[in-house]
């Protein structure tokens, strides 16, 4: 199979976050602004010089006409990828084929969310509610992801403590982040204490629901360097679709990532042992633990021995979510960019307390749906070129 | 026009006679679930309707804990016999003492006014 990617062609020059946690008053599209804005001045760029724009949020399907309307662009390029929380990635993959194809020169990525001001509770997009799966009462997306927690554990022997184990080092990197919104101290008794939702999950397996916004901004690889001191290359992007209802994955305890992770790898050209900073969609648990196994940093069905004593937190021998994740850190209904943008700031060394030395390659994974849609970005330093 | 799949519509209404229907390509002699109306890789188009055994395997299962006094309710995949795996919940058992591998079968029962398609143990 023929799996080109135009590796290297483009680059991140901007990123931003804004008002993680909690930002009332202000609108999804309000808080994506603040974003762009922030990400654009960055690689000293204005709304104005955005060609290429790319968006998704959760209460409106025609985002990319009123975000166009709202920067007050015109854009030659517009996207709105809902392929839920990997739309991110796939719109970096999209932006580097239409930046190589010369189909727009300054891409913008962009998601803001008020979900938690707004709300206060996780909200699912317009979908319509599945005839096949809905009279059985699921928690979605919750419950979902417990059936594989369930399934993984009993075909696997993975254990409550080693779920802890993924909670606990995404709440050790949060408190090394001032922009996570939860950064009290989390310990193995506190989270094994914590309310059950859904079998195994309780509520530390479960991500934060909170407002918030990021950005990030793309150009190709000839004015990279000039609009930015260390842009975060794509060497390999790549996403797998693999269900939609629950009862059709094929496999719980394998996701989209195995393949996807398999093509990006290949077209940058990397092996797991290349990569120093893992950053990946944390919605729950069991996330963190399926992806390590399906990107290949450890054998399938070994994720919780491989998260156990500390390896994957501040100290350990694979940096991962190194933020804080969903878990800890923010998730505003979406999370995919946040960890593209997490993974573009260690490339440009801007993390300050939690920033990992010498990053060279990151990845920057997305989940949509139940585990149904997975995108994995692997970015460069100018070092990898 | 006669003759034509109705996915969902049918499914529900043999449901609500007490039939456990799901279908299968007569080119291909494979059972799906959920229905459709083309058979999923083949897109045959000659399917009939054919009554399920209803014997099968819990696949997974979690409980959907609730605040008391509401009581929690169990959500299960099951691994049909011949072939489908449907979600579902298992009854007749705390719902946390079903477990994965076990062996179950359907059984037709009403809620919210709607016939539900739910399983207990074998």
């Amino acid at each position: 199979m023929k799996d080109a990617f135009p590796r290297g062609a483009a680059a991140i020059v901007g990123a931003a976050t804004f008002g993680l946690g909690e930002a009332p008053g202000l609108s999804n599209f309000d808080l994506a602004a603040h974003a762009s804005v922030r990400a654009l001045a960055a690689a000293g760029l204005r709304p104005r010089d955005v060609d290429g724009l790319f968006i998704v949020v959760m209460d409106e399907a025609l985002a990319a006409l009123n975000f166009a309307d709202y920067l007050g662009i015109q854009p030659r390029f517009t996207d709105n990828c809902r392929s839920g929380g990997s739309s991110f990635q796939i719109q970096a993959s999209i932006a580097a084929l239409a930046l190589a194809a010369g189909q727009c020169d300054v891409a913008l990525i962009a998601y803001g969310s008020n979900q938690r001001s707004a709300a206060g509770k996780l909200i699912s997009s317009t979908s319509r509610p599945s005839p096949w799966e809905s009279p059985y009462r699921p928690l979605r997306p919750i419950s979902q992801y417990a059936l594989a927690a369930a399934r993984h554990m009993h075909q696997y022997g993975t254990t409550k403590e080693q779920l802890g184990e993924v909670a606990i080092a995404a709440r050790r990197w949060a408190r090394l982040n001032p922009e996570a919104f939860v950064r009290d101290e989390l310990t193995m008794p506190s989270y094994l204490s914590s309310r059950m939702i859904c079998d195994p999950f309780g509520a530390r397996d479960c991500c934060l629901v909170t407002d918030g916004a990021a950005a990030v901004v793309m150009v190709r690889r000839e004015r990279a360097r000039e609009l930015c001191a260390r842009p975060a290359y794509l060497l390999g992007a790549a996403a797998e679709t693999t269900h939609r209802e629950m009862s059709s994955m094929a496999d719980l305890t394998v996701t989209g990532v195995a393949r996807a992770a398999q093509r990006a790898f290949a077209q940058a050209r990397v092996r797991p042992a290349d990569v120093d900073v893992v950053e990946l969609y944390d919605a729950f648990t069991i996330n963190t633990i399926l992806f390590l196994e399906d990107m290949g940093f450890c054998p399938k069905g070994e994720g919780g021995r491989f998260v156990s004593g500390g390896a994957i937190a501040p100290g350990g021998r694979l940096p991962v979510n190194t933020n804080g994740g969903g878990l800890s850190c923010v998730h505003p209904g979406m999370y995919g960019l946040f960890t593209i943008v997490e993974a573009a700031r260690q490339i440009a060394g801007s993390c300050g307390e939690r920033q990992i030395a010498d990053v060279d390659v990151a990845i920057a994974q997305g989940n949509g749906g139940e585990l149904a849609s997975e995108a994995v970005l692997v970015l460069g330093s100018e070092a990898t070129l | 026009m006669a003759g034509e799949i109705r996915p969902e519509e049918q499914f529900f209404a043999f449901l609500a006679e007490g039939r456990f229907m799901i279908q299968r390509s007569r080119e291909s002699g494979r059972c799906f679930f959920y229905p459709r109306v083309a058979e999923p890789l083949t897109g045959c188009t000659d399917l009939e309707w054919v009554e399920a055994q209803g014997r099968g395997t819990v696949y997974s299962t979690t409980v959907v804990r609730q605040k008391p006094p509401t009581p929690n309710y169990n959500l299960a995949l099951i691994d049909l016999e011949e072939g489908p795996r449907v979600m579902s919940r298992v009854e007749g058992l705390a719902p946390e003492e079903v477990r994965i591998g076990m062996v179950v079968k359907a059984k037709i029962i009403r809620e919210s006014d709607r016939p539900l398609l739910v399983f207990e143990p074998a």
